[in-house]
């Protein structure tokens, strides 16, 4: 199959489809489309080096709404579909994109190994907390409590925490974007690419229709610099609308701290490291309104991918060149000639 | 070290054509190995062979008990051996559970030889025997041959120091077994003893033992003077074409088929896997290579196994996967998205006794009606059966051939008795196989619509990503000829209807059926998937004795060859023989609407035997 490469595609707009996305108007799906556009035009990456793998639910109409390749599978498991794909096409830049019903209850198994297998996959998990396209039912990420038209009297089970689970599956990138912050999420969704293994994006979107203002105490502008934390490589984990509140050990837990009471400096902050496996987890155990909610890059680190692993081991078992590989593979260690009919 | 028979001892050689020899023991004593070795040696020699493993789901069910049983017979002849016979002629024991298992499985009068030594008051009792069957008058019908076979292996081995553990000489009984067995039907020991070498390489004390064993074996026959007759196989050979020759089961038939197929289509392999009996060996051969072209993933569970297959299908991938009934189930969805997306797939179904569960290591074909039919929505797609072990290989192949050409998933069904079973089998050079062309964009259009498809076979183009300009969208929604989606209900019902056009147009890939038996006779057996043997073995028999039977054999269940109609329209009665509850004979009564096909089923985990085909053929016959 003929695999020309054209010329790059300059603006975001060359990558969106032909057809207006069918989501609610006011869809937190909206700006993640334009986040994740925005990524493929600052990358310059070539329209039909891109193929976009999505699952069943509100979000994984996604592809339908690119001008790229793209792949709408079945409920819970396009990781395995992107899985197949990228081991044989690793020329491709492919991007999974699922839901929380999609990729935490019914492909909560591909969830996992896909993770801990490290290849060089997007991964963006749309997580609004509710199952849209059915039209309201309480998802493995619903807060306990969450009153669903199968929850009528709250939901009594504990939420996935999304990152949590990257994380102990071995995650080598993880993080976390709001819909409302179209900056973050373009560069996040540009490191997520660049990075050469697993990259999981958690990305908090509203659901207008069946859960709306689920995260409005993090996602509102307003609100936002207080009840969340941007975390910066390298600096100290500080946050508040004056800048004036921070993150500290205390034993092993940590706490919020103010700078300046009780002669609490930034020395005696965490300082943010994408390469400290605790940290990452520890900070992916923080939530609103105990703490404020962590966003950004949590885990950043170079392991080898699985491509890279499969290449290794077939760098060593390949045939030798001008073996007849196959002519002895059929032939087997015992074969024998008959020489007359 | 080989040795002839001893013209000194006088021992009759009795000429034979075809012979049938069982050995069983508990699923620790190798007999699988033992029984293997007897057939490649049959097989060298110039043989025609057919094998039926019998072992137990558990890998060591509780030593000596019935359920640890582990037997392997072998038809081995200079004709045409089509099928294992239902009886043995020899029956091999090693121990008192072996012996209780296996004596309904030979003949009367046929050979018994036991290992004396395991007839303990504890191992007869684990049997179910009160009292010692080689005391009493209970093998009476047999002729019977106690060994001491523990004792003389441990002396045989003992002198020469080379295992030093009673456990270890113990576990070189089953080549004393062989050994036995080889000189009783004059077995070539050279082929074992070059294959001992080979495979203990790195443990020459372990080859050394073994071949000592093996010869002792041979010895005991020969010098002791306690069996009276040899058999000898004479009569013409089966008359091989010129070639590259080995034995094949039908596992690895099914992986060496995938490899060929890619290779002759120029395409990557990708096979998607999960273990499940008896189904594994598949995935474990295609895991030896490490080739640059050739991927094998061993997936989180069966769904992943053919997701993963899914999306190296959409990149471009010859792509496979292989599982049995449990497995085949829990794949449904996925397969159904290949049918919807219409992206090629290679399913390879090795089906076992079910419902569920079931009988992990026996045999059924009951997963017909599920391949058919078993998917949500009016969901149409290709399956195929292989008939033998060999087959499997062709059978893939073709499957591949047919997914590539006319974008669709295509069904293999294989069984448990070909996937273990063995054959001989000529090797093909990658120019024997059919061309395998792929489905390309048409040429002179001015615009790319992914759906747009060949005026011929119906098939969508395989545009692959990466492909400069083609970018498109497909997925399990229904769709218009752009890929995208469309809930236009009369569009749907023109999909629906192409989808099935599609898959009825492979009948043009189907050739003309071949009938065995009386071509103008009053009845027709039709058989499909490894039924092929023993069918067309009696049907011959009892043909030649003059009766009217006749038979044919489908290796495509869907779509159904184009002659079948007719063929069944000129036989006044029709019997289709299956290991299931009648799953074909639905199909062809649904199809043909004749209620003289009739149907004749075994479900016992096992083939049908030669006397239960030869009863209902004379039993069809009396009735007319």
């Amino acid at each position: 199959m003929e695999q020309n490469t054209a010329q790059p595609p300059c603006s975001r707009k060359d990558y969106l489809g032909a057809i207006d996305p069918k989501w609610c108007p006011g869809c937190g799906a909206f700006p993640v489309l334009s986040g994740v556009t925005a990524a493929f035009a600052a990358l310059e990456i070539p329209k039909e080096k891109i193929a976009v793998v999505s699952g069943i639910g509100c979000s994984s109409r996604f592809p339908y709404y690119l001008d790229t390749f793209g792949l709408h599978t079945i409920h819970g498991r396009p990781a395995t579909v992107a899985m197949g794909l990228k081991t044989t096409r690793p020329d491709l830049s492919v991007w999974v994109v699922s839901g929380d019903g999609d990729s935490l209850s019914i492909g909560g198994n591909h969830f996992l190994h896909t993770m801990r297998r490290n290849p060089d996959i997007n991964y963006l998990l749309f997580n609004n907390q509710i199952y849209g396209l059915t039209k309201g039912q309480a998802s493995p990420t619903s807060a306990a409590g969450t009153i669903s038209k199968t929850s009528v009297y709250g939901s009594i089970d504990m939420p996935v925490q999304p990152l949590s689970l990257a994380l102990t599956a071995g995650a080598t990138f993880a993080a976390r974007v709001l819909d409302s912050d179209l900056t973050t999420m373009k560069e996040v969704f540009k490191q997520a690419e660049r990075h050469r293994g697993i990259s999981f994006v958690e990305i908090l979107f509203n659901c207008v229709t069946f859960a709306d203002g689920a995260l409005e105490a993090v996602a509102d502008k307003k609100k936002r610099s207080d009840n969340t934390v941007m975390l910066k490589a390298g600096e100290p984990i500080i946050f508040g609308r004056e800048s004036d509140k921070g993150i500290r050990m205390k034993g092993t837990t940590p706490e919020v701290v103010t700078l300046g009471q009780n002669g609490i400096s930034a020395a005696d902050l965490l300082v943010h490291d994408p390469a400290d496996f605790n940290l990452a987890f520890l900070l992916s155990r923080l939530h609103y309104p105990a703490a404020p909610l962590p966003l950004g890059i949590f885990r950043q680190v170079a392991q080898p991918t699985y491509n890279e692993r499969l290449i290794e081991q077939k760098r060593r078992g390949a045939p030798k060149p001008g073996e007849d590989a196959l002519g002895k593979l059929l032939r087997g260690p015992d074969f024998w000639e008959e020489k007359t009919g | 070290m080989n040795a002839l028979p001893a013209e000194s001892i006088d021992v009759i050689r009795q000429p034979i054509n075809k012979a049938t020899i069982r050995l069983a023991g508990d699923s620790g004593d190798g007999m699988q190995l033992a029984g293997e070795r007897f057939t490649a040696a049959s097989a060298i020699m110039g043989n025609e062979v057919a094998t039926l493993s019998n072992f137990p789901a558990e890998i060591r069910a509780p030593l000596g008990t019935l359920a640890g049983v582990s037997g392997f017979q072998v038809t081995f002849g200079v004709g045409r051996v089509h099928t294992i016979a239902d009886e043995a002629d020899t029956l091999l024991a090693m121990n008192p559970a072996a012996l209780r298992k296996n004596i309904p499985c030979l003949k009367k009068g046929g050979i018994l030889i036991v290992d004396e030594d395991t007839f303990t008051a504890d191992d007869l009792s684990k049997a179910g025997y009160a009292e010692n069957p080689l005391n009493t008058a209970a093998l009476k019908d047999y002729q019977l041959f106690p060994v001491p076979m523990t004792k003389i292996t441990r002396e045989s081995l003992k002198k020469t120091e080379l295992l030093k553990k009673e456990k270890e000489i113990d576990r070189c009984r089953n080549f004393f077994a062989l050994g036995l067995a080889c000189w009783l039907y004059q077995r070539d020991l050279k082929t074992t003893l070059q294959w001992l070498d080979r495979k203990f390489s790195r443990h020459p004390e372990v080859a050394g033992a073994n071949k000592i064993a093996l010869q002792s074996g041979w010895n005991y026959g020969e010098s002791t003077g306690v069996f009276p007759v040899i058999f000898v196989l004479e009569g013409a050979a089966a008359g091989r074409e010129p070639g590259f020759y080995r034995r094949v089961t039908g596992n690895e038939a099914a992986a060496l088929g995938l490899v060929s197929a890619a290779a002759k289509a120029g395409l990557p392999l990708y096979f998607g896997g999960y273990p499940i009996t008896p189904a594994s060996e598949i995935m474990q051969e295609l895991s030896k290579l490490a080739w640059p072209d050739v991927f094998t993933f061993q997936a989180e569970d069966e769904i992943a196994a053919v997701g993963a297959a899914v999306g190296a299908a959409y990149g471009g991938a010859l792509a496979a996967t292989a599982t049995s009934g449990p497995g085949f189930v829990l794949k449904t969805e996925f397969i159904n998205l290949a049918v919807m997306v219409e992206l090629p797939l290679v399913v390879i179904d090795v089906q076992r006794a079910g419902p569920s569960t079931g009988l992990p290591t026996k045999t059924e074909q009951s997963d017909l009606l599920a391949a058919l039919w078993g998917r949500s929505g009016d969901s149409p797609l290709v399956v195929m059966a292989a008939q033998s072990p060999k087959d499997c290989f062709d059978v893939v192949v073709e499957a591949a051939r047919v997914a590539v050409k006319y974008m669709t998933p295509v069904v293999v069904l294989s069984d448990n008795y070909l996937s273990t079973g063995t054959e001989i089998w000529r090797i093909p050079e990658l120019d024997d196989l059919p061309e395998i062309t792929i489905s390309r964009e048409l040429k002179g259009k001015d615009k790319f619509l992914p759906y747009e498809r060949n005026p011929e076979t119906l098939a969508r183009p395989w545009v692959v990503p990466g492909t400069a300009g083609k970018g498109h969208r497909v997925g399990g929604l229904e769709k218009d000829l752009t890929g995208m989606i469309s809930d236009d209900p009369k569009n749907h019902q023109k999909m629906t209807r192409l989808r099935a056009e599609k898959i009825n147009n492979v009948t043009k890939e189907i050739g003309p059926l071949t009938v065995h038996g009386d071509p103008a006779g009053k009845l027709l057996l039709i058989g499909w998937g490894s039924t092929y043997g023993i069918i067309r073995q009696v049907v011959e028999k009892l043909h030649k004795t003059g009766m009217p039977v006749a038979c044919t054999h489908l290796r495509y269940l869907h779509p159904l060859p184009e002659d079948l109609g007719d063929l069944i329209r000129r036989f006044p009665d029709v019997l289709v023989p299956e290991n299931n509850m009648g799953q074909l004979w639905l199909k062809l009564r649904a199809e043909f609407a004749k209620e003289y096909i009739r149907n004749l089923n075994v479900v016992e985990g096992r083939p049908f035997t030669e006397r239960e085909i030869e009863d209902a053929i004379i039993d069809r016959l009396k009735e007319k």
